[in-house]
């Protein structure tokens, strides 16, 4: 039993050193992401915006969480729901795990959408997912943080959209920004992600 | 063999070899580096192109993005803000032409082609010559 104790940790380090070498992640220990990796991940910039709950909206209050982070609005007429049809059912494949996973929903569009409006077009998705919006210099300070592109385009019928930034920031327990998910990635790689962040490092 | 043989000969074994060979193994990362002073270059009315608009991908070959950021200030990079001496590591999985926005094209996207495996001689010839291409265009 000594020896079996003994063997592990000296020969765990040889095989996960020569797998590294070999690049064979599963065996070095490192499984990977399937969204982009930060390397090394920073904190995520906090923010204090309105939640679509009524209160007051800041990343902090989810350490302890995995946070999907997402920009959009509710007015957008397709990568939006696309996006937030996604994550809900990555959040009802997650099942028991889906309570330390939260999806913050920040809007680009202040003028229409107000609280009440993200709430529930938010909830027709999930019940738990939660809207941020405010002022527009503030909404403004958090993309410039996040490098989240907006862009407000008249349309024909005299109204407007906005072309946005469409991928979605995997952010671990402990506040950092580890990842980004681009746009149209399957629920499971969701899934994947949330868990592997989940798991003790 | 007459004078036409010789290059015919060799036309005939680089298109065998390209079509017959396997794909080798090699680094998965098709890397991008912001050098250190690109800001300072872009500030001095330098522009400084880093990205192509246009990333070709091979899955099993070549199949992840890996951008760095080696300049001292943070730099929107491809689809990302990344911050000074960051990486941002990009893997796929699936073929498919993938659309990103990225602020530092005047076109505003970048397009990431990631092609299947080469497995037969036939695509395998193809998407050498199409390696070649690139390389000489």
């Amino acid at each position: 039993m000594a020896a079996a104790r003994r063997i592990p940790a000296y020969a765990l380090r040889v095989i996960a050193l020569i797998a590294s070498v070999a690049g064979i992640d599963a065996l070095a220990g490192a499984p990977e992401l399937k969204a982009g990796a930060f390397s090394p991940a920073r904190i995520a910039p906090d923010f204090s915006l309105t939640g679509s709950d009524g209160s007051a909206l800041t990343l902090r209050r989810f350490r302890g969480k995995v946070v999907l982070l997402g920009f959009g609005y509710t007015s957008c007429p397709s990568v939006c729901p696309v996006t937030l049809a996604t994550l809900a059912a990555a959040q009802r494949k997650l099942g028991a795990h889906a309570r330390d996973v939260q999806v913050v929903y920040v809007t680009v569009d202040p003028v229409r959408d107000d609280a009440a409006r993200m709430k529930g077009y938010l909830e027709a998705f999930h019940p738990d997912f939660l809207g941020a919006t405010g002022t527009e210099e503030a909404l403004e300070a958090v993309r410039r943080e996040y490098g989240i592109a907006a862009k407000r385009l008249a349309t024909p019928a005299g109204s407007y959209e906005y072309g946005h930034s469409s991928f979605v920031y995997l952010i671990d327990r402990e506040g950092r920004l580890r990842a980004l998910m681009p746009y149209g990635r399957a629920a499971a790689d969701y899934v994947h992600d949330a868990m592997l962040l989940l798991s003790p490092p | 063999m007459s004078l036409l043989g010789v290059p015919i000969a060799l036309v005939i074994g680089i298109v065998a070899w390209a079509a017959l060979a396997p794909v080798p193994p090699g680094p998965r990362e098709e890397v991008f580096e912001i050098p250190n002073g690109t800001w300072a270059r872009r500030m001095s009315g330098d522009p400084v192109e880093i990205l192509p608009s246009k990333i070709h991908l091979t899955l099993g070959v070549r199949d992840v993005l890996l951008l760095r950021n080696l300049d001292d200030v943070p730099q929107v990079f491809g689809p990302t803000i990344m911050m000074p001496g960051q990486s941002f590591r990009l893997p796929f999985e699936l073929a498919s032409d993938y659309q990103f926005e990225c602020s530092a094209h005047a076109s505003g996207q970048m397009t990431v082609v990631v092609a299947p495996k080469p497995r037969s001689p036939w695509t395998r010839l193809r998407w050498r010559a199409g390696n070649f291409w690139r390389a000489v265009t």
